[in-house]
């Protein structure tokens, strides 16, 4: 054997075992989320209500006037969602500690792996490398299966337009901010410092010294660090989680892996049915007149390959 | 009709008005044979047309107002309940009552069971409606209807669950249509369509096989996209799709028994004797068919709940709505099926089969939004306008059915040139003799 065939052969050798490792990656791998994802790390403890945040939104996404102004309370006496008028609503959770009521800013958290967008039949959804889950509203038939798939119950749906009704929610202030590198509106506007813009794993080393340096202050966990595959928005809090609206019996894994078990039955059920019923078939019908009975509609094209 | 028809008028079942010689124009085939003046009169007559106008002139303008003004002008339009009473009831329900389609498809064509031939058409008729109207109810409730084709030609989004539902419901629907079409082939007098049709039947039926099991499937795999909205009682983790699936089988089968007790009671006049004098003892089949899937379904369903080990669930408050759901769509009817099917009691395996249809639906609407979202403090409650669209669409559903059954060859079997000539002089002859047999030469042409 030649030097040259045998380095040949090595190099073929090689790239198929990459490839092969690469396709196994791609085949059972779980997405993690890009390495230079950027997120919101967003400290419960800090907010005060003053729903600054709510108007620069307003502003910055040019929504409808709200129903009451933004800097009336009442809107506290009820648990709020996001709707198609208001991407954030922050709302109010009378705790017994002594600490007060805890406010808890709600908007889409950006998840790593977006059940909105695995759940999308025309994929409408795109999660940008920067992190933000952005949703195109050309193709949206208005199925409404994100809104049902949404952990968060983030997603709004705008029932009032009759002839182009689509899916309004937080986009990360992408297209005029995020792209360029800038934090979105809401934590621009903060006055209290409750929202941290950054890249996702300083904001995770962030909040994990946060909590070091003040053990009394925060519970030892940081929403949206594993919850449902992980997602750009982090929270902090002073109270346990399930006092404030999480859900905290949220699975670590993206919703998209409940779905995985039924989406692998799909080829198999496409390739194993043809030929276990024309089988079934023949073996019913052997020596039987069934295919004289319909004009002989039966038997000969099913031995074709 | 039944009174036309004492009086001695011919309704259409053939392509001749007189054997061998005249044949029946479009325009009579449309009217059945009679006069312009003797339908309006017999529809008129007819009271269900009445208690239909009466729930058309309440429900085609709150449909024309979804239309015109948007879906928050009628629905509750909630963003917890993106799916409310419309999606739930016309699509989550209706397509397991249409898998009778793909079932006797496959029993006759198939296990070449040609006993059930008297029934098979029904049954595909039967898949294809509710098919068809299930994509009905959808239009009203989609946000945007005119984009359905989206998702074909557009943009895909291949790893969503309602990415196949969309293409098999698509692909499933042509294939109902060229099954069903045999029917209409032989109405309008084009043989070649039928041959054609029949040649590639194997192949359809399979493919219908494959769709149904998917898109069953996936209806209940729509949900596992929600796991924490869905109560755990009616959410599985690893059987989701195997409980819509099988549950489909049972309802399918039985809306099939119910179709037919209802064509048997309001137009006989229209079933010929192969398709009564069978009926009883097809339905007793059938029944035993939707035993076997009843009691699939039960046992697959607890373990769902074992699996999962949600036994606790079933002590609280949903726990009993859901004890009741399997009592009295799933336990009962298979009770009454066992004494029903021993016994030969037809009446009491039809009322089972009532009851299967309804458990069913009920579970479907547990599903999908009477326990969704069992975490939050405030239910769902529809609007008065979604129950008046919901049922409006299933008046014009069953319009249809009528419209079809009234004139295609699925009650009665189209008589050949030769079958009649032979059929109407067997019974001259022997006129006033015993009730005369029907002597068809089988669908031959």
């Amino acid at each position: 054997m030649k030097r040259r065939d045998f380095l040949k052969g090595c190099m073929a050798c090689g790239t198929a075992a990459t490839l092969v490792v690469s396709n196994q990656a791609w085949g059972i791998g779980t997405f993690e989320g890009y390495p230079e994802v950027m997120g919101v790390l967003v400290d419960l403890t800090r907010c005060v209500g003053c729903r600054t945040c709510e108007a620069a939104c307003n502003r910055e996404q040019k929504l409808p006037a709200p129903d009451e102004p933004f800097d009336d309370k009442s809107v506290f006496k009820e648990k709020r969602r996001p709707t198609e008028k208001a991407y954030t609503v922050v709302n109010r959770y009378d705790t017994n500690s002594p600490k007060g009521p805890v406010y808890r800013k709600i908007q889409c958290n950006h998840c790593n792996e977006p059940a909105c967008l695995s759940s999308c039949f025309v994929n409408a959804y795109t999660k940008t490398s920067e992190g933000a889950v952005i949703y195109n509203s050309k193709v949206c038939v208005g199925c409404r299966n994100c809104l049902i798939a949404c952990p968060f119950n983030v997603p709004g749906y705008s029932y009032s337009s009759a002839f182009n009704p689509v899916v309004k929610k937080c986009i990360f202030c992408y297209d005029t901010r995020l792209k360029y590198g800038k934090p979105p509106a809401c934590v621009e506007v903060c006055p209290q410092e409750v929202l941290t813009f950054g890249h996702r794993n300083d904001l995770l080393r962030i909040g994990r010294e946060r909590i070091k340096e003040k053990p009394e202050r925060y519970v030892d966990h940081i929403f949206g660090e594993k919850e449902v595959g992980g997602t750009s928005w982090l929270y902090l809090a002073g109270v346990d989680f399930d006092k404030v609206g999480f859900d905290t019996t949220m699975s670590n894994d993206p919703i998209l892996s409940n779905v995985k078990d039924f989406l692998g039955i799909v080829p198999m059920v496409l390739t194993i049915w043809p030929a276990l019923f024309t089988g079934f078939h023949l073996l019913a019908t052997k020596n039987k007149d069934h295919a004289d009975h319909d004009n002989g509609h039966s038997g000969q094209e099913v031995g074709k390959p | 009709m039944k009174r036309y028809k004492d009086e001695g008028v011919r309704v259409v079942d053939s392509h001749y008005k007189v054997p061998g010689r005249v044949k029946w124009a479009l325009m009579d085939k449309l009217l059945l044979g009679l006069s312009p003046k003797q339908y309006i009169i017999q529809a008129v007559r007819n009271p269900y047309n009445w208690v239909l106008a009466a729930i058309f002139a309440v429900g085609l303008p709150i449909i024309a107002m979804r239309f015109i003004l948007g879906l928050g002008s009628v629905t509750h339009s909630s963003c917890d309940y993106p799916w409310g009473l419309i999606l739930d009831f016309g699509l989550f329900s209706m397509v397991p009552l249409s898998s009778s389609g793909f079932q006797l498809g496959t029993t006759v064509e198939i296990f070449g069971r040609h006993d059930f031939e008297p029934i098979e058409r029904l049954a595909l008729l039967n898949g294809l409606l509710g098919y068809f109207f299930a994509v009905v109810y959808l239009l009203v409730d989609l946000g945007q209807p005119w984009r359905l084709p989206y998702p074909m030609v557009v943009a895909y989004g291949p790893v969503a669950v309602l990415f196949l539902v969309g293409w098999h419901v698509a692909t499933y629907l042509s294939v109902q249509v060229c099954e069903v079409s045999v029917a209409f082939f032989e109405w309008i007098g084009f043989p070649l369509g039928k041959q054609g049709v029949r040649k590639i039947t194997l192949g359809l039926t399979v493919a219908g096989i494959i769709l149904s099991t998917l898109h069953q499937g996936a209806l209940g795999a729509l949900y596992n996209y929600a796991p924490g909205k869905v109560h755990p009682l009616w959410y599985s983790s690893a059987f989701q799709w195997l409980h819509f699936f099988v549950s489909s089988i049972p309802g399918g089968l039985c809306m099939v028994i119910v179709v037919s007790t209802i064509a048997r009671k309001t137009m006989a006049w229209r079933c010929d004797d192969r398709f009564l004098d069978n009926l009883d003892n097809l339905t007793i089949s059938l029944a035993k068919g939707a035993s076997m899937g009843l009691i699939t379904y039960l046992v697959i369903k607890l373990m769902g709940i074992a699996h999962d080990n949600k036994w606790e669930y079933l002590a609280t408050g949903y726990g009993t709505w859901y004890l009741l759901e399997m009592g009295v769509g799933v336990l009962l009817p298979l009770i009454l099926f066992a004494h029903g099917i021993r016994n030969k009691m037809v009446g009491l395996v039809r009322f089972s089969a009532f009851l299967t249809v309804f458990g069913v639906v009920l579970n479907r609407l547990n599903t999908g939004f009477i326990t969704f979202n069992w975490k939050m403090a405030e239910r769902e409650v529809p609007t008065w306008q979604e129950f008046m669209m919901a049922i409006t669409l299933f008046c014009v559903y069953i319009a249809v059915w009528r419209f079809i059954l009234y004139r295609l060859p699925i009650l009665f079997t189209w008589k050949s040139a030769d079958a009649y000539a032979t059929a109407s002089e067997t019974s001259a002859g022997i006129k006033h003799g015993k009730n005369p047999e029907p002597v068809l030469a089988g669908e031959k042409w």
